[in-house]
């Protein structure tokens, strides 16, 4: 038994990691929050330079073949940057998508082209208020043709291809369109994180090619997968929002020391770190289950994604507290990563609704032994 | 990463559960645990103790008592991650147990690193054995939190030391037969550096074992006074002065030894959940039950995988760290906050005490009354937070006014 990532692994981590304190990532998101920009270009194209958009995909597609485990060490360290770059939407989303199809024939048109970075896909899922399941769409597929209103599309003015869920027949399938086809129409939104750029996407009769259609259980597997990646950005946002705060606590001083040698700061950088270490724990067990495609799948990614969920949101806020007034000023960069964590714990379904799935896999699987 | 046995620890687990099976009665699910014939001893342990005893005597003779100890003095010269094999394969198995933890878990390691050859040779396998039970004289009544504080005072008179004082909150001290102790030998040095360590047979004279009873109602915690009590200098460990060094080793080991809280754990909250009436439908089926459900899994699943990284790293040669300080606060609290929830959804069935070991409220009642135990014994969830903070995080120490200045001008202990 290893419970551990790989030292090739734990290389390529180290490596993504020094790319972006090299790039300065946290000063490039606070760039695009406050500037017009939806994406950080340059950035993007070092992640592509680097090979990150192509882990995944095989290398028969112009992918490097890698697995999940290394995707997901690469997830930590864009969660730690707070990168401000579509790669969640067109990597973990769209490009892992179309690797679980069975059609070939967009594998071998769409693949390469991700793996490059010249294209940028994403997932259109979400159409109202509340929490995207699997088989709430009211979009439409019916022979060849894709027609729905989708809201708060991650990077949808940005995105190069849509993978689309749509009720076809009983089933909720997933569809991809291209968006430049005839039909789509894009309207930018207002991002709560204003690092990420969002949009409400509507499809009238748009030409759509098939993901796959003949059962609603494609979704639900392409939300357990993502859960996983979002995981691991959600722990290492968390990880770097502890960070900053013992940073700040050891170098700031009051009542004549410096405020971490206050019980009252430690032990609320201890609870930190405890909220932080079960998350990774469940994270490591997500990524085995993940990268061996598990049966355990549903309960591994329910059980990561509500831990670091709950570990980002805690660090990021206590990260504030611990900050003091200046921990809540627009040029402190603590709000940066307390929007992300806002952001990532909405993305794929809120923690309501993944605290439910959890215990719906558990009664479904008889855990725990 | 990869959760399947090697070759080599198959081929370990099969000897392991060959023997169990041959030697132990199967659970039939997990609350099916080991129960005594008897319960009538003043901690409630009587046959439970003599069982305990038996059944390490039977694994030490067929191999598989201390089994990361040396084979010399009693163990199997295992790795970390058998060690973890046998101890999954012997929890599917009807076994007693709760007694060894202290001699084999924290005395024994303290012995192993500053005992003579001899004295290792004459001691450790018979703790292996399991016929001798030890306990651990740390606490005081002004000394808990703050153990460096003990007041327990050795005089040393050519060969033998002279120990007058009390001790508090020893559990198991009234069936033990060894015990590991810290004293102060000198009151004129600061507060760290006057202590003295030594072992001792509990038979000697002049001690005296009072137990305490719990809010459990048990009484396995005891008080223990020394009355002139006469330990021989051959049974220091470490130098004199030296103690506190070599009760950190033991401090460091009980964090290993003591592990998750026993009592209520997800599984019984689920089970309960699916079990009982809420509105007029199973309480699993509400909302807000499962919001908590899903909570307790994720700290559930989360420690169960933090010591599986921990024993990675114990198996790749990583000497323990005090990230296991986790384990004991997350279990604790959680244990109390199940107990409390699943009594809540019992409603007033609750109340109603009951003392059958098979009634899922007695299981809920005790983990209640338990858990406030569990959050405070082997280091304070507070203590447990600084330990966090300061060693893994690396932030400093509180201002300290005790460290620098001379023991007997601290004030110490309750002044109400």
């Amino acid at each position: 038994m290893n419970f551990e990532f790989s030292d090739d692994q734990l290389v390529m981590k180290e490596e993504v990691r020094k790319l972006f304190e090299k790039e300065d990532t946290v000063k490039r998101n606070r760039n695009i929050l406050e500037g017009e920009e939806n994406f950080d270009k340059d950035l993007w194209n070092k992640v592509v330079e680097m090979g990150l958009t192509a882990v995944t995909i095989p290398e028969e597609h112009g992918g490097i073949g890698l697995g999940f485990l290394e995707l997901c060490v690469v997830a930590e360290e864009m969660g730690r940057a707070i990168a401000p770059i579509p790669y969640s939407s067109s990597v973990y989303l769209a490009t892992t998508a179309i690797i679980n199809s069975s059609n070939e024939d967009v594998k071998k048109e769409y693949l390469p082209k991700l793996a490059a970075g010249e294209m940028i896909g994403t997932f259109a899922h979400s159409e109202e208020l509340g929490t995207p399941t699997s088989d709430n769409a009211k979009t439409t597929f019916q022979t060849g043709k894709l027609s729905g209103e989708k809201i708060a599309v991650p990077d949808g003015d940005i995105a190069n291809i849509f993978i689309v869920s749509a009720k076809c027949g009983d089933n909720v399938g997933l569809f991809l369109v291209d968006a430049d086809s005839e039909g789509v129409e894009v309207s930018k939104a207002e991002c709560f994180d204003g690092s990420r750029s969002y949009a409400n996407v509507s499809f009238k009769d748009v030409d759509a090619k098939v993901i796959e259609d003949s059962s609603s259980e494609a979704i639900e597997k392409l939300l357990n997968q993502a859960a996983v990646l979002f995981a691991f950005e959600q722990v290492g946002g968390a990880e770097a929002s502890m960070n900053m705060a013992k940073e700040y606590a050891m170098g700031r001083y009051a009542f004549g020391r410096q405020i971490g040698s206050f019980q009252a700061i430690k032990h609320k950088l201890a609870d930190m770190y405890i909220s932080l270490t079960l998350a990774r724990s469940n994270c490591y067990f997500g990524a085995w289950a993940l990268g061996n495609d598990a049966p355990e799948l549903p309960v591994a990614a329910a059980t990561a994604r509500v831990s670091a969920t709950k570990a980002f949101y805690e660090c990021s806020k206590e990260n504030i507290q611990t900050h003091g007034g200046m921990g809540a000023t627009w040029e402190f960069d603590c709000h940066l990563f307390y929007r992300r964590a806002r952001l990532l714990s909405a993305n794929i379904g809120g923690q309501s609704l993944w605290k439910d799935k959890l215990v719906s896999s558990i009664e479904r699987s008889n855990l725990p032994q | 990463m990869d959760f399947n046995d090697t070759a080599e620890e198959a081929k370990f687990r099969k000897e392991a559960s060959d023997w169990l099976s041959a030697n132990a009665e199967k659970k039939e699910h997990s609350r099916d645990v080991y129960r005594p014939a008897e319960l009538t001893g003043e901690g409630g342990e009587s046959s439970a103790l003599q069982d305990a005893k038996d059944w390490m005597t039977k694994k030490y003779e067929a191999g598989w008592a201390c089994l990361h100890w040396p084979k010399e003095y009693g163990g199997r010269d295992a790795t970390a991650i058998e060690r973890v094999i046998w101890a999954q394969e012997e929890s599917k198995y009807k076994v007693p147990g709760g007694f060894h933890e202290i001699g084999q878990g924290m005395a024994g390691p303290t012995m192993m690193l500053y005992a003579t050859e001899e004295q290792k040779k004459e001691y450790l396998p018979p703790m292996a054995k399991g016929q001798e039970i030890w306990c651990q004289l740390f606490s005081e009544p002004g000394a808990g939190s703050d153990l460096a504080g003990i007041k327990t005072k050795a005089e040393l008179d050519g060969d033998t030391w002279t120990i007058n004082g009390q001790k508090v909150w020893t559990s198991g001290a009234h069936y033990s037969d060894y015990a590991i102790l810290v004293t102060r030998s000198d009151f004129n040095a600061p507060k760290h550096k006057g202590l003295t360590y030594f072992f001792l047979d509990m038979k000697s004279p002049g001690i005296e074992v009072r137990p305490i009873r719990q809010i459990t109602g048990g009484a396995n915690f005891n008080e223990v006074y020394f009355t002139d009590v006469k330990i021989p200098d051959s049974q220091r460990l470490g130098e004199v002065g030296d103690g506190w060094k070599v009760a950190l080793t033991t401090l460091m080991n009980e964090r290993l030894a003591v592990g998750d809280a026993s009592g209520v754990d997800f599984q019984e909250i689920f089970e309960l959940t699916k079990e009982s009436d809420f509105n007029g439908e199973n309480a699993i089926s509400n909302g807000g039950v499962r919001e908590k459900l899903a909570d307790w899994y994720c700290e559930y699943a989360g420690l169960k995988y933090t010591k599986m990284r921990n024993i990675s790293a114990l198996s790749r040669g990583d000497t323990p760290g005090p990230d296991a300080s986790i384990t004991k606060i997350v279990s604790a609290n959680k244990l109390q906050d199940i107990a409390n929830f699943g009594m809540d959804l019992m409603d007033n069935a609750s109340i109603v005490k009951s003392d059958d070991k098979d009634d899922i409220r007695a299981l809920f009642q005790g983990s209640l009354l338990g858990a406030p135990l569990i959050r405070i014994a082997g280091g304070t969830d507070e203590i447990l937070r600084n330990i966090i903070a300061e060693q893994v995080l690396g932030m400093p120490q509180d201002v300290r006014v005790d460290k620098t200045v001379p023991f007997n001008e601290i004030p110490s202990g309750s002044k109400n």
